[in-house]
This record gives structure tokens, sequence and C-alpha cells, in this order.
């Protein structure tokens, strides 16, 4: 926006000029006003009252008394919730590190086929992602419970005895997640891995790379920023989330997004839960800005 | 990126996952047929699950609900974020970095922080939750998807051809009905596709701003799956599956025809 401004009267042609260029301001303006009057309401008032409310006192009966208390914060550090912190951000760690794991041979798949075939397979990942969540959750269920056809299938075939228990762990928490979050990670890589050319990889090759070394020196540098873009797409959404441990993990997993739903919704300490959500969105800034520093905020990141 | 036909063990790699990815689902539809109420062998062929599913009131109410709340949500959200797009993609005016950024925090902030803010919000300003406040919600977090789809779109249109009307005679409204639009209509139609189910498909947002009564799909298929694990959802989730399958598909095939 290094604009110059073009007031200044070098003649009258400048002057009309000035004027469309002012009608041209006026028309971006109003262009853009339902934007900002609708999201100031609707997303920044909201997300303020949140900030002002995490240093407000929980008053006797579930409301929200306005004196000033930052024992919220300092409430945070318990141990009790530093686990719950910590339990969090390894099960996200973790998520976003599977996700990377079984995607990135698929969107490498993806970007060699012939081009003809990359929009079907695209649209192949993408058709489970629009489907609800919570039916691909209950999809699960359905496989893993005790009485599920997981174990039904491992018992007929005389692999085990018993059922296993996997629903209800933080395993099947995990692997929730994971098949939650995989599109996020597929399509950031493979827009990256798409933009490769060819001839990079030749070029290696005629001056004597063998195949896995050009992929670890070209290949694999060059896909970094889709690597980011996805693991900013899993790691932010898997950090907040609470219906996968809700209908998963039964009622030891708690996480984050857990604990803030339960602080608005059972136990009423708005305060705290505003605290823990400020927490929260800290956490997503760093992560956002120590990953975007170092890849840049790319196009991987626009699905 | 290249030609090479791709190694054997990426391309079995590649056939494992897409079967892990669809074959949940697959199962899921394939039990929605079945006779047996518990849901674990597979006994015989039925619709019965269909004929429960559609004469259960709650799921009707909830699917009035939802496709309530997505046609309003959606038609304000894609006429404010068209407006946001063509603000933020041909005009320069003060506060533009604000705008930008404003419309990037919906994407990137954590749902669940999103849901409890719009809940402390209505609650402070007095607002009884119900299907108006999800509507609210929903409009909130789809204006910054219509926007990112409608911008991508116009970042490819040639100005030219809006001057040439001009220079036709054309002024500036009837150019933006008779040429603006029709040119970034697909880019429209998507975004106002990507918003429709964006809002159909959500459920944190919607569990914080919903009130008694105003029961969605996402909400009300939580609380069966919570309850119990029976061929109705199943049924539910198969033609759930298919909608989204046959209007994507659509989607699809209308963009590759525009290009």
């Amino acid at each position: 926006m290094a604009e110059t401004t073009t007031s200044q009267p070098f003649g009258r042609s400048f002057t009309v000029v000035a004027k469309i260029r002012e009608n041209a301001r006026m028309q971006g303006l109003v262009l853009i006003s339902p934007t900002i009057i609708y999201l100031a309401l609707f997303l920044l008032l909201p997300l303020l009252l949140v900030v002002v409310l995490s240093v407000m006192t929980r008053g006797p009966y579930g409301n929200v008394v306005y004196r000033l208390n930052l024992q919220n914060y300092t409430r945070l550090i318990d141990p009790l919730y530093l686990r719950i912190l910590g339990y969090s951000l390894t099960v996200a760690a973790f998520t976003t590190l599977v996700t990377i794991l079984i995607g990135y041979p698929l969107a490498y798949y993806i970007a060699r086929v012939p081009e003809v075939q990359r929009a079907p397979l695209l649209f192949l990942i993408l058709v489970p992602f629009w489907t609800n969540f919570i039916i691909r959750i209950y999809a699960w269920i359905m496989l893993l419970r005790s009485e599920g056809l997981l174990n039904s299938l491992l018992i007929n075939l005389g692999v085990i005895q018993i059922p296993m228990e996997i629903l209800y762990t933080p395993t099947a928490v995990l692997i929730g997640m994971v098949y939650e979050f995989l599109p996020f990670m597929v399509l950031p890589l493979y827009t990256s891995l798409e933009k490769i050319e060819n001839a990079q990889l030749e070029a290696a090759a005629d001056l004597g790379a063998r195949p896995w070394q050009a992929f670890l020196r070209i290949t694999l540098p060059l896909s970094v920023p889709g690597m980011i873009a996805g693991s900013i797409l899993v790691f932010i959404p898997a950090m907040g989330m609470f219906v996968v441990p809700d209908l998963m993990g039964g009622a030891k997993t708690v996480l984050v997004g857990n604990l803030i739903r339960n602080q608005f919704l059972t136990a009423r300490d708005w305060p705290f839960g505003a605290a823990a959500s400020m927490l929260l969105l800290l956490l997503t800034l760093v992560f956002t800005l120590f990953y975007t520093r170092k890849a840049g905020f790319g196009e991987e990141l626009l699905l | 990126m290249s030609e090479k036909k791709p190694a054997l063990w990426l391309r079995i790699w590649a056939i494992i996952t897409y079967a892990y990815i669809y074959l949940p689902i697959l199962i899921l539809i394939i039990f929605s047929f079945n006779t047996q109420k518990l849901n674990v062998r597979w006994e015989g062929f039925t619709f019965h699950w269909y004929e429960v599913l559609f004469n259960d009131q709650e799921v009707m109410l909830a699917t009035r609900n939802s496709l309530t709340v997505a046609a309003v949500s959606t038609t304000a959200a894609t006429i404010i974020g068209t407006m946001a797009a063509l603000a933020l993609q041909r005009y320069r005016f003060p506060g533009y970095t604000l705008a930008e950024s404003t419309l990037y925090i919906p994407v990137i902030i954590p749902e669940v922080v999103m849901g409890i803010s719009l809940l402390a919000f209505f609650a402070q300003i007095g607002f009884t939750l119900g299907l108006g406040t999800i509507t609210l919600a929903h409009i909130a977090f789809n204006i910054p998807f219509v926007t990112l789809v409608v911008r991508a779109r116009l970042h490819g249109f040639d100005k030219a051809i809006e001057e040439a009307a001009m220079d036709l005679g054309a002024n500036e409204l009837t150019t933006f009905w008779r040429v603006t639009l029709p040119t970034i209509m697909p880019g429209v139609l998507s975004g106002a596709l990507l918003a429709f189910t964006l809002s159909l498909d959500d459920y944190v947002i919607t569990y914080f701003t919903a009130g008694p009564g105003s029961t969605t799909l996402p909400l009300r298929v939580f609380s069966m799956v919570r309850f119990a694990v029976t061929p109705e959802v199943n049924a539910l989730s198969t033609l759930w599956v298919l909608t989204v399958f046959t209007l994507l598909l659509i989607g699809q095939l209308a963009q590759r025809r525009r290009v």
C-alpha cells in the first residue's frame, strides 16, 4: 500500500484523478464495511470479552463478578492443569507426526501420477473431509468397540481370544484424531510437492545423485512449506479438539478443549475457562508465528 | 511434478491409505442395511432403518433446523464475503491490512475458543440462544471462507473486459451486473457451496450457541452416537455421505466446465 497521495495541485487534471481515486477509496470502504462491522460485532467483540473475563472473578452462583482477579492465570500452573496441557500438546504433536508419516507418501504419489489422475485422487481425499466429522468418529467407534467389527474379526480368525479394549483409551483418541486430520496434511503437502520441477531432479541425477539423495537434498527441503502449512492445519485444531476425546476417549482423556468446554458449561467458572482459552490462543499464536517465520504464510495454507 | 511413473511401493501405500480412508465409511454404509440391531454381525438386508429414520421426528426437526441455518447464513455470508473480496482485490483503502488480518482470525483460531466467546457474548448482551444465535455465529465463520474463494477467482480476472464494457457506454452498475458478476459467478457459487457445507457440518460453534429446541443435525447425531450404536445412525450417515458426495461432484464438474 505504498501509494503516494495524489492531492498535490499540479493542475486540473490531477485533481480530477485525485477525486476519482478518493471515490475509489470510498467504493472500497463501502464494500468492506459490512464485513468489518459484522466481524467487529460477532468476532472481535466476543474475543475481547473473553480477554476481559479471564481477569474477572467467579461469583458464588457460577456468575461473573467484575472484580479484577489474576488468579485464573496462576491456577493454570497447577500440576493438574499442566498435565492436561502437556497431554494436549503431546496428542496434537503425535497426531501431526502420524499424519505426516501417512500423508507424505500419499501426497508424493498423487503429485507423480499423470495429471489427469490427480484431480480425481484429490477429490477422493476431499469427500470424507466434507462428510460430517461426528459421522467419521462414529464409523471408528463401530469398528473399535469391544463387541465391534475389528474385535469380532480378530476373534473369528483366532488371532485373539478376548476382545481388545481399544475404544475409550488414549490410543482410540489418537486413531480418531489422525483420521480426522489426515486430509488437512495431504492437501498442502500435495500443493508444494506438485510445484517441484522435474528438471531439478533430473539435474541432480545428471550430477550423480542417487534417487534417495535427490529426495533428501531437493524434494524434502522443497516440500517443507507444505509440511509446515499442514502442521498448522493439523496441530492447532487438534489442540482445541474436544469432540474426539469426548466420544472415543471416555472420561479418562481430558484435553485443553475439554477443559475449556467444561469450565463454561459444567463447572460454570467462566473466568477460569476464559483464562484457559487465552492460553490456548497464545499457544496457537506462538505456534503459527514460529512456523510461518520459517516458511512464510504460503498459498499452501489456503486449501 | 514428473512424468516418471511412481514407484510400486508408493502405489501400494496409496492403495492402503485410500482403503484406510474409505473402509470405515463403506462399512458404515453397508451396516445401515443390516437387519441386526446391535450392528455387530451381518444378518440380512433391510430398509427398515431408513424407515425408522424418516419417522424420527427429532431427526426431521434437526434436519429442518440445519437447512434453515445453512440457507440463511450462506446467503448472508456470500453477499458480505463477495463484497469483501471485491474490496480487497480491487481497492486500496484505509484499514486494508486490518480488514485482511481480521478475516484470517476465524480460519486460524481454535473453534472451541470462538464458540465460548460467542456464548459469553450472547449471554452478556442478553440474546436468547437458539436458531438466531446459531445463524449469527455461522455467518461470522463463513464470511472469511467465501472471501478467500471469491478472491482466488478475482485474482485471474482481466480488468480489460470491464473497461471494454465501460467504453461501449455501460455505466458502473450495468458493468457490474452484466460483466463482473457473471465472470466471478463460479467463484461466488463455490464460495456459497463451501459456506453451506461448513454450516451444515459445524458441531463445535453450534454446540455453544444453540439453545433448547434449536438442535441441528450434527448436534442430534452427536447425542445419538453418544447414546448407542444403532443402525439408524448408519442410515442417517449414509444419506449424509451420499448428499455430500453428490454436491461435491456437481461442484467439481461445474468448475471443470468453466475452465
